[in-house]
């Protein structure tokens, strides 16, 4: 009997910390809406592509052809 | 003619102005700058993205002066400390991602900017630079020559910081939240009812439910409630009323069912409703945000003019600040923004934003000139007669008639439906409450409770934001963008479609241009030859026209206004202009735009000025009279009348020489004689016009610049396709209607539950989900299945 129901208020223990563990994704989501991630979700998605390639610009060096339609490629797919 | 590409901006490279540089080929001289500014820059990663993604270049020199004026500067700014500036651009052209690319790597071309950041679906992007180092002006400057020339008008001026509106975001976040949660919790009493355990935690489940579901019902549902209440003091009976009518008996009832132990109640299908609910509004929410629908004569206005001090000094000023008396500076292509008098120079105005008159109208010194006009060609000077808001354009806005917006008391197809489903469903709760409070009270009061719950129409409410959400998703992807979604039920409607004539049957860009009399190629040479020097609207739409020739020395150039241009070409003498000009008598019957050619004293012939009518307008306005009545309205003269007669269908009415207020009161006439009017237009002179019809849409070649307030914007290349919306409209309805079947389909089977007594919170919980499901998937594949015809 002891046991049981030692084994059974874990219960509370877990479903407390579920709910927190909840609590906690709901306020980083609602964080996240109020700086504004959610206001503008198409460019990031590109400028996410670009990141490498502008380190290429800088320093000069030429981009292979088949890097070049890489990158065409993928934005041409983030576009349809 | 031999045509390629051009590398920067796309387009077509007439064969003897191309430009190579770097082993590529440029239309101009603007495209080739730009190329090198980001090739020396390392920034020709930009053409890596897409083909050609430039813009061509327009001639801006001095345009942004008032940008020096710091009170102009500051009112733009979002944010300023002493090294810190940042200000938020409107860019017309940023549609692609090499466009994102560049202006994200402004700091390479400009030292003083810190960073930028693109926001593409509103096209803005937002600089932050150092005051110490560089200046709005310059940015701005430096942007134009990169082809990003950013639009700044009054409207910006005075809006200030928007704030973003984002509750139903969180809204819709805290019900999913709730929801989900509850939904876990709720499964074990849904399968296991008879175990040890169950029994044990049976009250704290229950009671952990019952605080989950406090937020979304205090918090996420509270826009019904609010509603609602509105709808109840205006006596109407709208959707939200047995809406929220259902999330509040489905709260109480559960509640009393958990305090007094009857069950577990039926807070998953609340916050479950509730999330789904506005996750529909979430998607009928959609928003053109980079377009702006409510625009009046600010946003056409200049946000700053040069004022000519006494002494000589030119001075950047705000429109507003102008006074009575001042002199203003008005260059080739500006805007007048106040009446005055002209001083100095002769003007050529362009009134079309007014009156809808392509043809400029030519003024001498002394004349009056009134606000909304544009001036082509050299600068002017005048004097200021009344302030902006004294102005008769300004004036015509705050007449009555123009600032009437009709009130309109649209009803909503839901709210249609729920005139009629809110008693029924009421009088179906009372009949079978007092059936059962006979037999028995309790089942008396759950039946009386379960059918106010199973009915509550989330079906119903869903079935419209889902299907005009796609809707207007799909219309906006060809082009024809819709302020919201109570357009398109507006659009069904229509039984009667009113054109402008003037820049929306006809485009601005070319006119077909009829030549009569011989010309010997040696005639068109000198004739282009002696029309290179003019800047008449007239002789530059001509010249282009013209063949391609050498170049000859033009020897003597008189350019008379309002009548034409005398030249010696080659030692020949060309008078091109008016017929009494030329001396030449020949009537002007069909009261055409003429341009007549002597050479010599010798009289050659004329060129016949058509107005171009729009691709594909015979067949949309043959389509469109088997089932709307189709009218004209124009500003402009009778002269097109035989043309347009035999173009368009016979039952086609075409009225002519009208005023905007006279179109106002044209539409208005048609609406008292109960029809719903679809107006169609594209200029200021149609702007009273648009907003009295039911839908007023304008045509625009540029969606980003220029358009009336209006209730859609349209795509000039779409301009053909305008049967296909209003047809696809009519059958989004027809989806419509089609769902409601549906969800009453299952509201008779919940309700059948429900009247019985039977209703158990799984049943509850299974229809909910299910029927919104269904409904959802229902007009998503109705909607694109009509869209593909």
């Amino acid at each position: 009997m002891f046991t049981q129901i030692r084994g059974m208020s874990v219960i509370y223990l877990l479903i407390s910390i579920s709910i927190i563990v909840a609590g906690l994704f709901l306020y980083a989501f609602l964080r996240a809406v109020k700086t504004g991630q959610y206001d503008d979700d198409y460019t990031p998605s590109v400028r996410m592509l670009f990141d490498d390639e502008l380190v290429k610009g800088v320093t000069k060096s030429e981009l292979s052809t088949s890097k070049k339609e890489n990158i065409k490629t993928k934005i041409k797919t983030k576009i349809i | 003619m031999n045509t390629s590409q051009c590398f920067h901006c796309g387009n077509e490279i007439i064969k003897k102005e191309e430009i190579l540089f770097d082993a590529k080929s440029f239309c101009c001289n603007g495209c080739k700058t730009v190329y090198e500014i980001f090739s020396q820059n390392d920034l020709s990663c930009y053409y890596d993205f897409q083909a050609a993604p430039g813009a061509t270049l327009q001639d801006i020199k001095g345009k942004y002066d008032f940008l020096a004026n710091e009170s102009i500067v500051d009112k733009l700014l979002e944010f300023k400390e002493n090294s810190t500036h940042i200000v938020s651009l409107y860019i017309p052209h940023i549609h692609c991602s090499s466009c994102i690319w560049i202006l994200e790597n402004l700091q390479k071309l400009q030292q003083g900017i810190n960073t930028s950041q693109v926001n593409f679906p509103e096209k803005k992007v937002r600089i932050t630079f150092n005051p110490e180092l560089t200046s709005l002006k310059a940015i701005v400057e430096m942007l134009c020559s990169i082809g990003y020339e950013p639009y700044i008008s009054l409207d910006n001026f005075d809006e200030g910081k928007k704030k973003i509106d984002r509750s139903l975001i969180y809204k819709t976040g805290v019900a999913f939240f709730c929801f989900g949660n509850i939904m876990l919790l709720s499964f074990p009493e849904y399968f296991e009812v008879n175990e040890f355990w169950i029994d044990q935690y049976k009250d704290f489940f229950r009671w952990l439910i019952f605080a989950l579901s406090l937020p979304a019902f205090i918090y996420s549902a509270s826009g019904y409630y609010i509603a609602a209440w509105k709808s109840i003091k205006q006596g109407m009976l709208n959707i939200e009323i047995p809406i929220a009518l259902g999330i509040v008996v489905m709260f109480i009832r559960s509640t009393v069912d958990i305090i007094f132990n009857y069950g577990q109640g039926f807070f998953d299908s609340m916050c479950g409703l509730i999330f789904f609910m506005l996750l529909g509004k979430l998607f009928q929410q959609k928003t053109y945000d980079f377009l702006s629908f409510e625009r009046d004569y600010k946003s056409y206005f200049p946000i700053a003019i040069t004022k000519v001090l006494p002494n000589g000094k030119e001075l950047a000023v705000q429109v507003y600040d102008i006074e009575k008396g001042d002199r203003l500076l008005i260059r080739n292509q500006e805007l007048i923004p106040v009446d005055g008098i002209l001083i100095s120079g002769s003007a050529s105005i362009d009134y079309s934003f007014v009156t809808g008159e392509a043809v400029p109208i030519d003024k001498k010194s002394g004349d009056k000139i009134f606000a909304g006009g544009k001036q082509l060609g050299k600068v002017i000077e005048m004097e200021v007669l009344f302030s902006v808001s004294q102005s008769y354009l300004t004036q015509l806005w705050s007449n009555d008639v123009f600032q009437k917006r009709v009130e309109q008391k649209h009803k909503s197809i839901t709210d249609k439906i729920s005139r009629y489903f809110t008693p029924a469903l009421l009088l179906l709760a009372f009949v079978s409450f007092f059936y059962w409070v006979f037999i028995d009270v309790t089942t008396a009061f759950n039946v009386f409770t379960a059918i106010l719950i199973v009915a509550c129409p989330c079906a119903l409410a869903l079935t419209a934001p889902f299907t005009l959400g796609n809707v207007l998703r799909i219309m906006g992807n060809r082009k024809l963008y819709l302020k919201n979604a109570i357009v398109v039920e507006q659009l069904a409607k229509v039984d009667t479609v009113v054109f402008d004539k003037t820049g929306t049957i006809t485009t601005h860009k070319k006119s077909a241009i009829v030549q009569e009399g011989i010309f010997t190629e040696n005639d068109l040479e000198l004739l282009k030859n002696a029309l290179r020097g003019s800047n008449h609207p007239l002789s530059r739409r001509l010249y282009d026209y013209l063949p391609n020739t050498t170049k000859a020395i033009v020897s003597q150039f008189e350019e008379i206004t309002g009548k034409g241009i005398n030249a010696v070409v080659e030692g020949k003498t060309i008078k091109i202009g008016s017929a009494a000009f030329i001396g030449d008598t020949d009537e002007n019957l069909l009261k055409q735009t003429n341009v007549y050619v002597s050479i010599d004293h010798q009289y050659k012939g004329k060129f016949i000025f058509d107005n171009q009518y729009r691709d594909g307008l015979e067949e949309l306005f043959s389509k469109l009279s088997k089932k709307y009545e189709i009218k004209v309205l124009s500003g402009d003269n009778e002269g097109e009348k035989e043309s347009l007669e035999q173009l368009l269908p016979k039952n086609t009415e075409l009225v002519f020489n009208q005023k905007p207020e006279q179109k106002l009161a044209f539409i208005e006439n048609l609406q008292q004689h109960g029809k719903n009017v679809l107006m169609i237009g594209d200029g200021l002179n149609d702007a009273g016009a648009l907003a009295q019809s039911n839908v007023g849409i304008s045509i625009s070649e540029n969606v980003n610049v220029f358009s009336p307030a209006c209730d859609g914007i349209l795509d000039a290349t779409q301009f053909k396709k305008i049967d296909f919306f209003l047809g696809y409209s009519k059958n989004a309805m027809r989806t419509i209607y089609m769902s409601f079947g549906l969800s009453l389909l299952y509201n008779v089977v919940g309700l059948s539950f429900a009247v019985t007594g039977n209703l158990l919170p799984i049943v509850a919980a299974i229809i909910m989900p299910l029927s919104t499901i269904t409904i959802v998937s229902f007009v998503t594949v109705m909607s694109n299945y009509f869209a593909r015809k």
